[in-house]
């Protein structure tokens, strides 16, 4: 396969292995955070980290939308459905995560709620086409990368008079979210949780530009490097943290030149800010409320906010008890270091947002690392 | 069916008909769906005695039998259709027993106003297949339902056969050591079918591997009697049936991702839609564990045969108390492969 088999080469991974082990020094420790499920995901399936050395760590972020979504949002997503009979459209992720009430959208699907699965927004479009006598509403999620197909759906219904669609908006922000990380005690006071660097998004990226992670480079003189989701994109970023951490810099550096701008997809950027305005504060899981780190949908266009429609209300619901997820999406804590993780909590049966999603840590380390983990007596070497 | 009187003076619309309650009711209406469609095509003598069981005779040995549902969607799909795949699909579990098979009896239930078209051309499809795997439909029945309570049709075939003397075949037979031979490449038919789907439509020239296996199977247990496990990785494809073998047997397996044969095509839709191929269906594949000795000798018998000319090793099998599917990946890292968790793609097969 032309352009994906060249990010694959087993010779290029081993030339790399060979070079960040020559760099990596061997008298520190370098905790590298991916942000994105992307990044953690490529890393297992390939097998990324058994070409590094033992002090190079991959640190898991928040960056997998379904992870982040509180228990809160879900709820009311099946409230939509339960108290006000419409037509949820959804991606497939969604349909497994734990709500409240042990209740899932797969589940309430089972029990006759009229919930479709989709690949893109203009599939919840047509849906809303086809059933002109039933309310549809697309549940977006999704970091930046998702926001510009649902700006884009939001001003094709205003277009159509699709009067029967609307959209429940849970799209989340990037930079908002790794600043909340690196402010966060844990991180701050250097106490338990250490972060050298990170791994900047990609495809979030291509629509944001490497520009709004400047900030914070310097704000937390830390490391960003903007890496591809291919498994020689994530040792190559690697390579160039090592380097800026070993040169004592701090910079925002761009491995993902083949996509990414410093400016981003500017046409994008527009379209959702015609859209699209900032919330004064979002909850998302693991890191609480966080300010300006979400949007909601604009005044012009309340006619087709789910949330006015609906008058959808602020639920805060708590996850299920001794479910480590808030702090495994802060890099606090580890998959294994979870009491219910392979116990009560498996991809068939998750408890937990992170072992639903593929991209999320969980189910990553569950599905193409447990074999590492034998044992549950695991504890993070980088811990200080 | 002595049929010296024209018994249904009005013959049965194919072309413009649709099924409708009467023809579920066990009257006359049905007698002649039965007789003008499914008899027509699926003629054969054990049939054709119109008795509501077929009876014959079997030799000694060993018999198996088999039995699945088939719910696919969409009915037509390029490589096939629910007709050929009811008799591929039950004929090749029962050839991975080792076992010859015999006689297959076909299940339908049809839905109200299901074109008796679409129907004639599946059921002749599923002669086709029965004939050419020379494998005859000897019982069958028909129930109808309400329109709105099925979708269009659903199949369900059980088969018999026979297996040969010294053979013994189980899923729990891999041993530390032994071989894992696959016989084609992996994920043809799921991708098929998304790329047929509605909502999922992409063009790609890839076609369904439906197929019947047991000749296959009867030259590889004709060259070694003693395989230890005849598998097709149907739904939940390559990944998930290593998984049952693995637990079945409780051992461990170690693959290895270059030698797994996947088409580019395939490759390439999975990398769009952001699927693995090794969780993809098959409906003409099988997967072979053996003792390493012979495996060298099966793979040259496999490869002799039009169904498994890309047969390769892909593995082996390990000790391992945790029953892990293990892969060495071809960027050169390790993995597990583990069990499919939820649904990939509904109504596959």
């Amino acid at each position: 396969m032309r352009y994906v088999d060249e990010f694959r080469q087993r010779e290029l991974a081993q030339q790399l292995a060979a070079a960040i082990r020559k760099e990596a020094d061997p008298q520190r420790q370098y905790n590298l955070m991916e942000f994105c499920g992307g990044h953690t995901h490529a890393i297992f399936r390939y097998g990324v980290q058994d070409l590094m050395p033992s002090n190079v760590h991959f640190v898991h972020g928040p960056g997998c939308p379904v992870c982040v979504l509180p228990v809160g949002r879900i709820d009311n997503a099946i409230q939509l459905v339960e108290q006000h009979d419409v037509i949820l459209c959804t991606y497939g992720d969604m349909l497994r995560v734990p709500a409240s009430g042990r209740k899932s959208l797969l589940k309430i699907k089972a029990g006759g709620a009229d919930i479709r699965m989709v690949y893109s927004t203009q599939d919840a479009l047509r849906i809303a086409r086809d059933n002109p006598d039933r309310q549809v509403v697309f549940f977006a999620i999704g970091f930046e990368t998702t926001t510009p197909p649902t700006a884009v759906a939001i001003k094709q219904a205003r277009t159509e008079a699709l009067d029967n669609f609307s959209v429940f908006s849970n799209h989340v922000l990037t930079p908002a979210a790794i600043q909340n990380i690196l402010e966060s005690p844990e991180v701050r006071e250097m106490g338990s949780v250490s972060i050298d660097g990170f791994f900047g998004p990609s495809h979030v990226s291509s629509i944001i530009g490497s520009r709004p992670y400047e900030f914070f480079a310097e704000e937390f003189q830390r490391p960003v490097v903007i890496a591809g989701f291919e498994p020689l994109d994530v040792m190559q970023s690697a390579l160039m943290l090592i380097r800026q951490l070993n040169e004592g810099r701090h910079e925002v550096e761009n491995e993902y030149t083949r996509v990414v701008t410093r400016e981003g997809n500017t046409k994008a950027q527009s379209l959702v800010a015609e859209v699209f305005e900032l919330r004064r504060t979002f909850e998302w899981r693991g890191l609480g409320l966080v300010p300006y780190s979400a949007l909601q949908i604009k005044k012009a266009f309340a006619g087709l906010d789910a949330e006015q429609r609906f008058h959808v209300p602020a639920i805060s619901a708590s996850d299920v008890k001794g479910c480590e997820c808030p702090s495994i999406l802060r890099g606090v804590k580890r998959p294994t270091d979870c009491k219910l993780f392979g116990t009560v909590c498996t991809p068939e049966n998750p408890m937990g947002s992170c072992m639903v999603s593929s991209e999320g840590a969980c189910a990553a380390y569950w599905s193409y690392g447990r074999f590492r983990q034998p044992e549950k007596s695991d504890t993070r070497e980088d811990a200080a | 069916m002595n049929a010296v009187v024209k018994r249904f003076p009005v013959r049965l619309d194919v072309r413009r008909g649709a099924v409708d309650m009467t023809h579920g009711s066990g009257g006359r209406a049905m007698a002649q769906l039965i007789e003008e469609l499914f008899v027509k095509h699926l003629d054969n003598e054990l049939l054709r005695q119109a008795n509501d069981q077929a009876s014959f005779t079997v030799g000694s040995g060993r018999m198996v039998m088999s039995t699945d549902g088939h719910v696919i969607s969409p009915l037509f799909f390029p490589g096939g259709d629910i007709g050929s795949l009811a008799v591929h699909g039950t004929i090749n579990d029962v050839a991975m027993s080792g076992a010859r098979p015999l006689y297959l009896s076909a299940g339908f239930i049809l839905e109200e106003g299901f074109p008796l078209a679409d129907l004639d051309r599946i059921v002749a499809s599923m002669a086709g297949a029965a004939t050419a795997a020379g494998v005859p439909v000897v019982t069958g029945d028909t129930k109808v339902v309400e329109k709105g309570k099925g979708d269009g049709v659903f199949i369900t075939t059980t088969g018999v056969g026979v297996v040969p003397e010294g053979v013994q075949i189980s899923g729990d037979r891999a041993r530390a050591g032994d071989a894992v031979l696959v016989s084609g490449s992996m994920g043809d038919h799921g991708v098929t079918i998304m790329s047929s789907r509605e909502n999922l439509e992409f063009e790609t020239a890839i076609k369904s591997d439906s197929a019947a296996l047991h000749e296959l199977v009867a030259d590889m247990v004709a060259a070694v009697p003693e395989i230890h496990c005849l598998r097709d990785p149907t739904r939940g494809g390559l990944a998930t049936t290593l998984n049952e073998l693995a637990q079945q047997s409780g051992v461990g397996m170690v693959l290895q991702e270059d030698s797994i044969p996947i088409k580019p095509a395939v490759l390439a839709a999975c990398e769009l839609l952001g699927l693995d191929p090794l969780y993809i269906a098959n409906e003409g594949k099988l997967i072979c564990i053996c003792a390493q000795a012979d495996a060298e000798r099966l793979l040259k018998v496999m490869q002799a045969h039009p169904l498994g000319r890309q047969a390769a090793m892909v593995g082996e099998v390990v000790e391992d108390p945790h029953g892990f599917v293990q892969m060495q990946t071809s960027f050169g890292g390790s993995r597990i492969v583990d069990w499919l968790a939820g649904e990939q793609l509904p109504r596959i097969c």
